[in-house]
């Protein structure tokens, strides 16, 4: 059964209905790219899938006993946060309380797994600097080493590398890429970079409005829709 | 020294006023945290009015200021915060909306009952006199309460007043945590109005977070720096305010001002030696 199920879902924004018909699935172990042009819906539609967004028509459902508790969050940066009073270790330990259920505090294994989370990131000389101090780079890999340290079935990434220089880019794309591999862990991403798309995803979604393409990447490149989408990219 | 010390805290009412006022400074200054940085901070002012509203018709009906003030507060509070979310009046006008609604109501009642009398001043600006035995056996409980809650919550607190949307995306509560903020603000704000003065209450709430952000780069350090701020601004207001006879509300809030300017001093140099070095 799949991990997520979207069926003939309409997403509003404003009162503007900003998406419309989408019908697809989260499995596990796949990995979906959400793609189109601004505006076409991503990120509404990621707000959909998180609950934090009820659908104006259809249902958005969790299966295989999917909890929001196993669920890890990347998201799109905002200006709001950047001068938030926090040190590196307080934001990434908050990606565990979802797992806590009525437990009021941190304990030992809470603590190993966030210092496990910022190794893996590369991050763990910064855990007692404050979250502002840091360059945009810096801040992304924290957030997503707190998305990982509650993601145990599902990571959801909304435009993960906006900001971020190339070898950061590359570095967090093959962290994803192995995680979902080697664990299995479903992630679904928005990106309007269509090239590492193509190269990472085992499933893409076309948004435009409403659903254009659902299916597997190979089968997205030799749809009419993909190739149109491509080689407009490429111009 | 402690001759002045032995000497006030040999009336009883500036003991009870000690007590009660150091756990509500504490409160206030930890629920502030949060509300400042969420962008709540009208919020307390909004319920202060609401408190005022509240006492002005509780005198009136000769009922016990508390039992009444309290319920009503707290229902000021869930609106407040169901306006905020809804956001169909944008809330800091809905705030302003529901202050001088109820601070009308206030003012109406008490002209038509006790009139514009001393009570009604004592309302708005406090005084230290009002508190009686069963008030601080209450104060003091519920006090204690929000402190309690506060640290229970602590970090789901950090979590939604840092990121709500990923708190609620991840299985965090993440109203239910915006309404028990509410409800601990409001009790605290009822606990603490009448002697800091309804038109006073919100600056408590509000400067030891500024003053401990001006230092500050850490959660836990900007919370234990906002609560020591708050504690010793207090006591030393009150000490004050007996040595020089004014009222105690006003007294820790011009104190408060004073840390504040000091707190942004040393921000300030700090931060140009860090550009130096």
């Amino acid at each position: 059964m799949a991990l997520v199920i979207c069926e003939n879902v309409s997403l509003r924004y404003d009162g503007q209905t900003v998406a419309e018909n989408l019908h697809f699935t989260v499995e596990k172990g796949q990995y979906l790219c959400v793609v189109g042009e601004n505006g076409s819906g991503k990120s509404t539609l990621i707000k959909g899938l998180l609950g934090l967004k009820t659908p104006a028509e259809g249902t958005i459902r969790y299966g295989d006993g999917l909890h929001r508790s196993e669920i890890g969050y990347l998201p799109q940066q905002t200006a709001a946060e950047q001068d938030f009073p926090a040190s590196v270790r307080e934001v990434v330990l908050s990606g565990r309380l979802g797992g806590m259920g009525l437990r009021p505090f941190y304990n030992k294994k809470d603590r190993e797994l966030a210092e496990e989370s910022m190794r893996r990131l590369g991050i763990s000389e910064l855990a007692s600097r404050p979250y502002g101090a840091l360059s945009g780079g810096q801040r992304q890999r924290v957030l997503l080493a707190r998305a990982l340290c509650g993601a145990r079935r599902l990571l959801v990434l909304d435009e993960p590398v906006t900001g971020l220089d190339p070898v950061v880019t590359a570095e967090l794309y093959q962290l994803v890429e192995k995680l979902n591999r080697q664990t299995g862990l479903a992630v679904v991403m928005v990106s309007h970079d269509i090239s590492t798309a193509l190269r990472y995803a085992t499933h893409i979604l076309h948004l435009q409005r409403t659903q254009l393409f659902f299916g597997t990447t190979a089968d997205y490149v030799a749809s009419a829709v993909g190739r149109a989408y491509l080689n407009e990219s490429k111009a | 020294m402690l001759e002045l010390l032995r000497e006030m805290f040999s009336y009883g009412f500036l003991v009870r006023a000690l007590a009660v006022g150091t756990l509500i400074a504490l409160c206030a200054a930890l629920l502030g945290v949060t509300l400042v940085l969420k962008r709540y901070s009208m919020i307390g002012d909004g319920l202060s009015h609401v408190g005022f509203g509240a006492l002005t018709v509780a005198a009136a009906m000769n009922l016990a200021p508390l039992q009444v003030a309290l319920p009503v507060v707290v229902l000021a509070a869930f609106l407040l915060l169901r306006l905020n979310e809804t956001g169909k009046i944008k809330s800091d006008a809905g705030i302003a909306l529901i202050s001088t609604t109820a601070l009308a109501i206030g003012v109406v009642v008490a002209s038509q009952t006790t009139g514009l009398n001393s009570d009604l001043n004592s309302y708005m600006f406090g005084s230290i006199l009002v508190l009686d035995g069963d008030d601080v056996v209450v104060s003091i409980v519920l006090s204690l309460a929000v402190l309690v809650f506060f640290v229970l919550f602590y970090h789901r607190i950090f979590a939604v007043t840092f990121d709500e949307d990923f708190a609620r995306a991840t299985g965090t509560r993440a109203g239910a945590m915006n309404l028990l903020i509410a409800l601990l603000t409001a009790v605290t704000v009822v606990l603490g109005m009448r002697m800091m003065g309804t038109l006073l209450i919100s600056g408590i709430v509000l400067f030891p977070t500024l003053s401990a952000r001006r230092v500050c780069r850490r959660f836990s350090s900007l919370v234990v720096t906002a609560a020591i701020i708050s504690v010793v601004c207090f006591v030393v207001g009150l000490i004050l305010s007996y040595l020089v006879s004014t009222p105690v509300g006003a007294t820790v809030i011009l104190v408060n001002l004073a840390v504040l300017a000091v707190f942004s001093a040393v921000g300030a140099l700090r931060a140009r030696l860090q550009r130096e070095a």
